[in-house]
């Protein structure tokens, strides 16, 4: 396997030719506020320097799109819960490792001795569990439309050859109906979503159509890349300019407007629609992908009769804030003192790609 | 031998012991200090200032694309006395055995430290060898010490770095963890990616004899890679470092993997490489010193010293700037 092209979507000519063109088009307008939804998109926007580079002509407006960031507390004392059960393993996504739950989190854990490990792919969890028929194996099934197909697969590769000690512990997520969420709400003002790459290869451009519609807000699918946004950012503001409300799809290389038709199979087969809480957000209606009842053997909650609580969050922390994009991070009182990468208070902070972390890590002053 | 596997009677003082430090270990090592096996190793008298360091080595697998944990227990000592300007004069050797590792693995591990401790010129004076009882260890520690004599009037010199000094690195960054990675999670890549590990001594003492004091100051990016390596220099020289995201040397199979897994190559750890702080200068000259060696011909300028406060940034190949700081804990695979 070799990745090619990845100078081309970081051309510095090419990049500031395109920022040229932005101010040019732009003028004097106020900067509009657009939200990269996708926590990929912050960490790219805040690792190429793009947000100085843009200063005064969009205010970029990180959401909510980090897995790690969006899980409530109660979803890591439950993990940790089911990890105490003797013979239990838990398999999780590296970056869930140091979300701090109400007491502990899964790291502390691990050194007082329950057993998680990281693996890249919920397919290895199965193998654990096919090779130690003695325990049970629980994954952490956090995301969105882009691990939600690998889980409902895993769940199917468990099903099909018979695996009955590997369950999932679903707090899968959906975007589309989140962003409308955040548009309707009247504290956040958003004028433009800068929306997913991975998430729409699996879903499609035309999921945003409605939000485009409904709303009359400007959506664009863009790329990873710095030049991906760049681009995507122009062209949200060309439809600004131009009065549109329409979706353009940036990242045509990888998504098409329908999707991934397999994928969505998949993920209809093993998931069905149902609430969530996101941290700090609250639950949103629909937005949360449960597993159907055809394989609650395979369902965590179900299995050990335990229950994910909607828990209250703590106070000071205002990563809801955050995730819905009313405020920058450095707002929030505990950014940087009482909240860091090295002692997180908040999600926002754990994860690689929360918002909060990007601009620790990035930010130049 | 008593077997292919390491017993615990190998590491209970008797015959056995004695059998598997004699033919198997010493064997190899063979050289007029080490080889009376006295309890110290006897190395005369040293001309000039004397450099001391030790380092632990424990790695998943033990044998890796590219190298071994026995490769990599010589070089980094001998590399830590190479950044310090110091010619390695000898090191020690002291072995963990895990009961039941496999002794042919053992005897690759040691002759790849006899070939790497050859290369870099340097004689293993004096070891030690223990056996664990099965699961108290991870199949092999290594423990290495090494001495070396400063080269006449070259010392590390920190305080002596001030803004137009350039910062070079002497090849691809991410290699070596990178490799290991792979290994250890069976990702399946069709160009294969091999760990740096490897000697400097002759590459960076090179550079010193024609540069002298123009070198200022060299660390070897290790554990937590560039990224850490330059802020830790930043620091101790106090100065503003500006790197330069074009010019940063990353291998095209480093920087997929990269990318698939959410790595950032500046903190993956290297076993092969020099940063050297610079005179602005004779930097050029000193990239070309450096290229004239195997090790070094990657070797690159990658960035400033600057004005400003100290620490580091890096301007982004799209015209941006932004931090780089230290990371906290390891890097962890992204999710989505």
């Amino acid at each position: 396997m070799q990745l090619k092209f990845i100078d081309e979507f970081r051309d510095p000519a090419l990049a500031r030719g395109v920022v040229g063109t932005i101010r040019e088009a732009w003028g004097d307008r106020p900067p509009m506020r657009l939200m990269e939804v996708c926590g990929t998109h912050t960490v790219s926007i805040a690792r190429a320097g793009i947000r100085p580079l843009l200063a005064g002509v969009v205010t970029m407006i990180s959401g909510p799109g980090c897995p790690v960031c969006v899980t409530p507390d109660g979803y890591i004392d439950a993990a940790i819960g089911l990890g105490k059960r003797p013979g239990t393993i838990l398999a999780t996504f590296g970056d869930m490792l140091r979300v701090p739950g109400r007491e502990s989190s899964l790291e502390k854990e691990r050194g007082r001795g329950i057993d998680a490990r990281v693996l890249y792919s919920p397919l290895d969890a199965v193998e654990i569990a096919a090779a130690h028929p003695d325990r049970e194996v629980v994954f952490l099934g956090v995301g969105f439309e882009t691990t939600a197909p690998s889980i409902a697969g895993a769940i199917l590769s468990a099903a099909e050859r018979g695996i009955p000690n590997f369950s999932v512990l679903s707090s899968v997520r959906t975007i589309p109906l989140a962003m409308e969420a955040l548009a309707s709400d009247p504290e956040v003002k958003i004028e433009g979503f800068l929306c997913p790459a991975h998430v729409s290869v699996i879903i499609g451009s035309d999921a945003y159509l409605p939000i485009a519609e409904k709303f009359g807000l400007p959506c664009v699918v863009a790329g990873f890349e710095p030049l991906d946004i760049l681009y995507g950012i122009y062209l949200l503001l060309r439809q600004k300019i131009r009065g549109a409300a329409t979706v353009e799809n940036e990242y045509a290389r990888a998504a098409t407007p329908a999707g991934n038709r397999r994928a969505l199979e998949v993920i209809a087969r093993v998931f069905r629609p149902a609430d969530i809480a996101w941290r700090g957000i609250g639950v949103l209606s629909g937005t949360g992908l449960r597993i159907a009842d055809a394989f609650s053997a395979f369902d965590a909650e179900k299995k050990f009769g335990i229950e994910i609580p909607f828990a209250a969050e703590k106070t000071a922390c205002r990563c809801g804030d955050v995730l819905k994009g009313t405020i920058a991070p450095p707002q929030c009182p505990l950014f940087g003192k009482a909240c860091t990468p090295e002692a997180p208070y908040g999600p926002c902070m754990v994860s690689s790609e929360g918002t909060c972390a990007a601009y620790f890590k990035y930010g130049v002053e | 031998m008593g077997g292919d596997k390491i017993l615990l009677s190998h590491g209970e003082g008797g015959k056995r012991t004695r059998d598997l430090i004699r033919r198997v270990i010493a064997k190899r090592f063979e050289n007029p200090v080490l080889s009376p096996l006295f309890d110290s190793g006897l190395l005369g008298c040293l001309d000039g200032e004397i450099a001391f360091t030790t380092d632990g080595y424990v790695i998943t697998p033990p044998i890796f694309p590219g190298g071994d944990i026995g490769r990599l227990a010589v070089c980094g000592t001998l590399n830590d006395l190479s950044v310090c300007g110091a010619r390695p004069v000898a090191i020690s050797c002291s072995l963990i055995l895990e009961e039941g590792f496999p002794l042919s693995t053992l005897e690759t591990i040691l002759d790849s430290m006899k070939a790497a401790a050859a290369e870099g010129s340097v004689l293993v004076a004096c070891g030690d060898t223990k056996v664990v009882e099965k699961g108290n260890a991870d199949g092999i520690f290594i423990t290495t010490s090494g001495v070396g004599t400063l080269r006449d009037g070259w010392r590390p010199a920190p305080e002596n770095v001030r803004p137009g000094d350039r910062v070079i690195l002497s090849g691809t960054m991410g290699d070596h963890q990178a490799a290991v990675l792979i290994a250890r999670n069976r990702l399946e890549l069709s160009a294969a990616v091999l760990s740096d590990v490897a000697p400097l001594s002759s590459m960076l003492l090179g550079a010193l004899d024609e540069y002298g004091g123009k070198v200022r100051f060299m660390r070897d990016p290790t554990r937590g890679g560039v990224g850490v390596s330059l802020n830790e220099m930043a620091e101790s020289s106090g100065v503003r470092i500006v790197l330069d995201e074009r010019r940063l040397p990353v291998a095209e199979n480093v920087r997929g993997i990269c990318e698939i897994l959410g790595f950032d190559p500046l903190y993956l750890a290297n076993e092969g490489k020099a940063l050297l702080l610079v005179d602005g200068q004779a930097a050029d000259g000193i990239v070309a010193s450096l290229r004239k060696s195997g090790y070094g011909k990657n070797a690159a300028v990658i960035g400033e010293v600057t004005e400003g406060p100290p620490g580091v940034l890096m301007r982004t190949s799209v015209g941006g700037m932004r931090a780089v700081d230290y990371p906290v804990g390891d890097q962890l695979p992204r999710i989505c």
